[in-house]
């Protein structure tokens, strides 16, 4: 039972770096230049009608699914070209890794009103909203796909790449029957990853609107708003029931057959365990218009492709061996230009937060207090039912045959299109705002982390199962000497990117435009949603940059601890 | 048989050499003191010749055929083949290697073709020719076969393939041999040999390294032995038996022993044998990577045998590789407990009280032998002059890195085994430092 269960990679450098410090400050820079945009940002932004009539959904459905599309291909290209060229160039892997491994922590979910504003600025407004969501998704995508490209292309085994050498493969050959294959696999377990995630970002998107501005767009996500605003159940039935069907065949027709594909990538020469199966791949290699397709296009195309590159790659090699090898000068005076472009945006952006009062510096302290406590709640919560329910998943396989498919298909929900419908139900509560936020942090959340403890679970020993029946130990002692120890790393594993989740969430959460009000509860997401709304560009960008900082101070500092023990004290071996 | 010990180039015979290696030398490791792979090394390969690299693990062998073959460059020395210098991969050359290094999402046949298609040879000429080529390794019907499907040694056999599918000149095998079960590699080697003594195909010389003395007498004309730290020829032995050889003949039982006794070596001076302190001028001798109580086995069962044995016969009854034997052996010369003469090993007096000891007594013997190597008494005095007798693991890899570079960590685990197994000293996971045993 190997499902979503993968280790972010944290490189070795401790806390903080020098380079951190100049990342951050590119990330203030770009902020700051989407502010300044931002200024010339429509006061009022229309949203679109959103019909709740039936047979609208199909629509709505192909649009949802169509950003999510296009977003994904970004991605799969972005991440294949960025992980390429930081393991094939050990300089550009000295700056190229450290960027992402900030990026990736980064809560993208914040960047999500200074693009709009900004793109809203410049382009006409869905336009803008389609490209502010484009890139939301991407952005949400790319780093663990980049970094597993990164990692399987570090890792050829050098046997293999000898053997490349040895036969003199051209660059163009090397990567289509080496480096690629041995990174399909780990990109397509991350690939179905990041589309899960990425219908999270793609909802909220769908939803995003301040005040005045109506970011909306048209799609599930937004369809879903309307329904549950306007207390339509058998509408929001539907669009959950549409949701749900759209991501089960996405499931079934593209990403189970592409993994059952896959799995002829794995390096692993004995045949072992279970390969993935899916019966609409079978279909598909039985089928004889698949397979004259392949003899007579793709096969012919590739000898092509091969042929061509194979010239142009020799005689360019051979050119090469002449010149020197190091960095262009036009490499270098880009980066000086950008280094430069930084220093100065960095200082603008300083100018801009040293006008801002110290009640407003304050504020954003109370919100960060009250957004982590909210955090901290859904994770603990998270925490208490998962841990009991992914051991017993985990370790009975009854009780996987039947929970298994039950639990993927709740978790592929996005927590984003219910949250509508948890307002739907809570906002008549005191408080109803804050436990909605709540809620939406655990249900984003929960799953990342029973994945991992079902895994972990999964993944004790029989041996040492069997030492501690022998033993006798009482259920506390068992869970203190066997289970816990050996579900830790895969805790923090989950935990880790639970957290990240959570802090997404409340950008969306903390205040929310429903039934024609405006509902807020005091925290960092109100805060950027506030400033959002009344243009306080200044706010906008202390606010964003406070949690900015948070985020990645606290992986940088507890998160990244906690991995270390896991690492060192308990992993199994 | 007659020892030549080839201390540089030989210049005659340069000219006819396919293959010509002059003092050439291979580092790691940055400014400072630098690790040593292999050092000065000359040898030349004729054509028609079968030549073996043998030696024990770490002596630079698998470094040396990398060299030749210009997947790894040289810090120093030339490289000739065919009277030029090497510069990049060589074209001549290619390599079989240890764990195959196939493709395993690409079928046999595929992995055959690659290999011509990366010649640019066009698709209607390189399907014949792969097809071909698989049937003379025997594989005909597993064509569209995926490696995974095959066992060790019909995937070796796609590994030949796809070598002479680049047509030669110069045939490099690392250890093709040893991923594989006994009779694989019994009847793999057999239908190697049959296809360059027929001269079937048009491989001029092949070298090939192993650690396996008894394949290399099978199989080679030349026997080079290279011993460790640094990564050096001992000596060359020429191999005059007419094929095929047979393992129990006497002159090949005669030539195996001599073998033997030139990789176990000669006892050298005990102030080289121990080496010096991390700091102090002089070389690191690096401990063996042997575990004490395999030692303690090894001089039991010389007790046992009487106090001397064969040390091929030893190996060949308590089924350990030479790889696994020899650090072992290289332990019990170290601590003054055994000792290695004419290819037989010997039980010292202090390894036959050793030998008839109580456990107790054993770990006295072995803490007092063991704080003689300069290593392990150099880590107990820096603990006991510590207050706490405790000191962090990376004091010590600092100390260390600046002259065993990447391998200082497994050096010092080396140590800190040896040092729990005499009680000396021992390891402290969780704050990870070394303290001293009470």
């Amino acid at each position: 039972m190997k499902i979503f269960h993968f280790s972010p990679a944290l490189p070795r450098t401790p806390a903080f770096t020098a380079g951190d410090g100049v990342i951050l400050l590119g990330l203030a820079a770009l902020l700051y230049a989407g502010g300044r945009l931002a200024l010339h940002a429509p006061a009022v932004v229309r949203g679109p009608e959103i019909s709740l009539a039936l047979p609208a959904l199909p629509w709505y459905a192909l649009l949802s699914t169509g950003r999510m599309a296009v977003a994904y291909a970004l991605s799969l290209i972005f991440s294949l070209v960025y992980g390429y060229a930081a393991a094939r160039n050990r300089t550009a892997g000295r700056v190229l890794m450290p960027l992402l491994d900030v990026l990736q922590s980064v809560p993208i979910l914040s960047f999500l009103p200074v693009v709009l504003l900004s793109l809203s600025a410049v382009l006409p407004q869905n336009v803008a909203a389609e490209l502010a969501a484009i890139i939301l998704i991407l952005t949400s995508q790319a780093w663990n796909m980049t970094f597993s490209v990164y990692q399987s292309m570090t890792t050829v085994p050098g046997e293999l790449r000898e053997a490349a050498a040895i036969f003199r493969l051209d660059p163009w050959l090397r990567f289509r029957t080496l480096e690629l294959p041995f990174a399909t696999l780990g990109l397509v377990w991350n690939s179905m990853m990041s589309w899960a995630g990425g219908w999270f970002f793609l909802m909220a998107a769908e939803i995003f609107s301040v005040g005045a501005r109506d970011f909306r767009l048209p799609g599930l996500g937004a369809y879903l708003q309307v329904a549950a605003n306007r207390g339509d159940l058998r509408a929001v039935l539907a669009g959950v029931g549409t949701l749900v069907l759209v991501i089960v065949l996405l499931d079934q027709l593209a990403w189970r057959p592409i993994l059952a594909w896959a799995d002829r990538f794995k390096l692993e020469m004995t045949a072992g365990e279970a390969p993935p199966e899916s019966w609409f791949h079978d279909l598909l290699s039985r089928a004889w218009i698949v397979e004259r397709v392949g003899e007579r296009l793709w096969e012919p195309f590739n000898e092509r492709l091969d042929h061509r590159l194979h010239e142009r790659l020799a005689a360019r090699a051979e050119a090469r061996s002449e010149e020197r090898r190091g960095p262009s000068r036009s490499v270098v005076v880009a980066a000086i230009l950008l280094l430069l472009a930084t220093l100065y945006g960095g200082w603008c952006a300083a100018q801009a937060l040293r006008g801002l009062p110290a009640a407003a510096w304050g504020r954003i302290g109370l919100g960060l207090l009250a957004t982590f406590g909210r955090v901290a709640v859904a994770l603990t919560f998270a925490l208490l039912w998962t841990i009991p329910v992914g051991v017993a998943i985990g370790t009975s396989r009854r009780l996987a045959a039947i929970l298994q498919p039950v639990v993927q298909v709740i978790a592929s929900v996005p927590a984003t299109a219910l949250f509508p419908i948890l307002l739907l139900a809570l906002l008549r509560l005191r408080g109803g705002l804050n436990l909605a936020a709540i809620l939406l942090m655990l249900m984003g959340t929960q799953w990342y982390l029973l994945f991992n403890v079902i895994a972990g679970a999964s993944a004790i020993p029989q041996d040492l199962r069997y030492t501690t029946d022998l033993l006798r130990l009482s259920s506390w002692d068992r869970w203190r000497t066997l289970i816990l120890p050996a579900l830790f790393p895969y805790l923090v594993t989950g935990a880790i990117t639970a957290s990240g989740g959570a802090w997404n969430a409340s950008i969306v959460a903390e205040q929310v435009e429903f039934g024609g009000q405006t509902h807020a509860t005091r925290g960092v997401g109100a805060i950027i949603a506030q400033a959002t709304n009344a243009g306080d560009y200044h706010l906008l960008l202390a606010g964003t940059l406070a949690l900015i900082v948070t985020v990645v101070s606290i992986n940088r500092t507890f998160w990244r601890w906690l991995y270390r023990v896991a690492r060192d004290r308990y992993r199994m071996e | 048989m007659p020892e030549t010990i080839v201390e540089k180039a030989p210049t005659p015979a340069d000219a006819a050499s396919l293959l010509v290696l002059r003092d050439v030398g291979k580092d790691y490791g940055t400014a400072g003191k630098k690790f040593v792979a292999v050092e000065k090394i000359s040898l030349a390969v004729r054509p028609g010749e079968f030549v073996c690299l043998l030696g024990p693990s770490g002596c630079g062998k698998s470094t040396l055929l990398r060299i030749v073959a210009g997947l790894q460059a040289t810090s120093s020395g030339t490289v000739l083949y065919r009277g030029r210098p090497l510069d990049g991969v060589n074209p001549y050359a290619t390599i079989v290697f240890q764990t195959f290094a196939l493709y395993p999402w690409l079928t046999v046949q595929e992995n055959v073709e690659v290999a011509l298609k990366a010649k640019g040879v066009p698709p209607g000429e390189r399907h014949p020719r792969a097809l071909k080529l698989i049937d003379t390794v025997g594989l005909d019907g597993f064509e569209s076969a995926y490696p995974r499907e095959l066992s060790g040694g019909m995937r070796q056999k796609v590994g030949f393939a796809r070598a002479m599918a680049v047509e030669p000149e110069l045939l490099c095998l690392d250890e093709p041999f040893s991923a594989l079960d006994v009779l694989s590699a019994e009847a793999l080697r057999g239908e190697l040999m049959e296809l360059w003594l027929n001269r079937s195909i048009p491989t001029k010389a092949i070298l090939m390294v192993t650690h396996n003395i008894e394949e290399a007498v099978l199989m080679a004309d030349r026997i080079v032995v290279m011993a460790k730290d640094p990564g050096r020829i001992v000596t060359e032995m020429p191999v005059a038996l007419r094929h095929p050889r047979r393992r129990k003949d006497t002159a090949f039982q005669a030539i195996v022993d001599q073998v033997y006794a030139a990789v176990a070596g000669k006892p050298r001076a005990e102030a080289e044998a121990l080496g010096v302190r991390p700091g102090q001028v002089g070389r690191i001798r690096r401990l063996p990577a042997a575990r004490l109580n395999a030692l303690a086995g090894l001089l039991e069962k010389l007790a046992s045998e009487g106090g001397r044995q064969d040390l091929y016969r030893l190996s060949a009854e308590l089924v350990m590789e030479l790889d696994d034997m020899l650090p072992v052996v290289e332990a019990g010369e170290i601590l003054g407990l055994a000792t290695v003469q004419e290819g037989d090993l010997l039980l010292t007096p202090l390894g036959q009280a050793y030998a008839d000891a109580s456990i107790l007594t054993r770990k006295e013997l072995l803490a007092g032998r063991a704080l003689r190597l300069p290593m392990i008494s150099w880590i107990y005095e820096t603990l006991q002059q510590d207050d706490d007798q405790r000191v962090a693991e990376e004091y010590f890899l600092d100390k260390l890195r600046p002259e065993l570079a990447h391998l200082a960590e497994k050096e010092l685990d080396i140590a800190i085994s040896w040092g729990r197994h005499a009680e000396l000293f021992a390891f402290d996971d969780d704050t990870d430092e070394l303290y001293l045993e009470k």
